[in-house]
């Protein structure tokens, strides 16, 4: 058997993936997904430490995150349209309207 | 070394990758492929850790209807170019992003190794889970019992997001109006 630090593990590298994705990434569609990513990453460390725990309510957390994540990825690709519409490009640096 | 460890070396290793594969894309349609392997990885993790349920729910919710969503939205959208888009080739401007990202994952991994699983080897024994572990019938238990009221509130986040979803994405005849006039002056 694999211990549960493992999994930890795991969960932290794939955290860290999705931050370097939020940070090098210039497409708005790209960047949504690696903040997926980390929300899923932190789903498996809820799980894994659930597993260890031997409580059950770590898996009702992960069920609600990934209604929170559905629900968050359809108004958030909703704003792309709305935002393609109005700039004609997905690059995050043009995106500048309200910079000062 | 048994198929447990095999399964999840194997697994840990797509799960990274395919997650690595992501954020390198120029292409968003691959970013999309290699994230949906990613998640089949993880879930063969989820169902490792006795999380039955979940495991099959992340396929379906996430693998299933999310990233179709993206796939759906990307192809919509009628990218020209994908050159200005993507990660810029050149190393060295993101130098430092790349270090502080490898430092957010040394430090937990630091942390994990310091703190609650002192002592702990990569390859160790799992605490005896109790009957019924991570199936529906222990998940909807609990559901719907101590954590009913989130539950229901779910409902109502997510019949907001498909009212807000709806609203922002639907085409404003106000605004388009006043151009269409203005077209049809000049």
């Amino acid at each position: 058997m694999i211990s549960i630090s493992s999994y930890v593990i795991v969960a932290a590298v794939l955290f860290g993936i999705g931050t370097l994705g939020v940070l090098i990434s210039r497409n708005i569609i790209i960047l949504f997904m690696s903040l997926e990513l980390m929300l899923n990453a932190a789903s498996l460390a809820i799980i894994a430490f659930s597993r260890e725990l031997n409580v059950i309510d770590g898996h009702v957390f992960v069920f609600l995150i990934l209604a929170v994540a559905a629900a968050e990825a359809a108004v958030g690709l909703a704003m792309v349209i709305t935002l393609f519409r109005n700039k004609e490009t997905l690059n995050i640096d043009r995106f500048n309207l309200m910079k000062w | 070394m048994n198929l447990d460890a095999v399964i999840f070396i194997i697994s840990a290793i797509v799960a990274v990758l395919g997650a690595s594969m992501m954020i390198f894309q120029r292409n968003p349609v691959m970013a999309v492929l290699s994230f949906m392997v990613s998640l089949l990885a993880q879930a063969v993790l989820y169902i490792q850790l006795d999380a039955l349920f979940l495991g099959a729910v992340l396929i379906i919710v996430y693998a299933g209807a999310v990233l179709v969503l993206f796939l759906f939205v990307i192809m919509l959208l009628n990218l020209r170019t994908t050159k200005e888009l993507g990660p810029s080739s050149s190393l060295m401007r993101h130098l430092g992003k790349y270090f502080l990202s490898f430092l957010l994952i040394m430090e937990f991994v630091f942390i994990i190794k310091s703190s609650f699983f002192k002592g702990a080897s990569l390859v160790g024994v799992m605490n005896m889970k109790p009957e019924g572990f991570g199936t529906v019938t222990s998940v909807a238990t609990l559901l719907f019992t101590k954590y009913l009221y989130p539950f229901e509130l779910t409902s109502i986040l997510i019949l907001v997001a498909i009212v807000g979803a709806v609203v922002m994405a639907r085409k404003d005849k106000n605004i388009d109006r006043p151009t269409e006039n203005k077209l049809g002056k000049n």
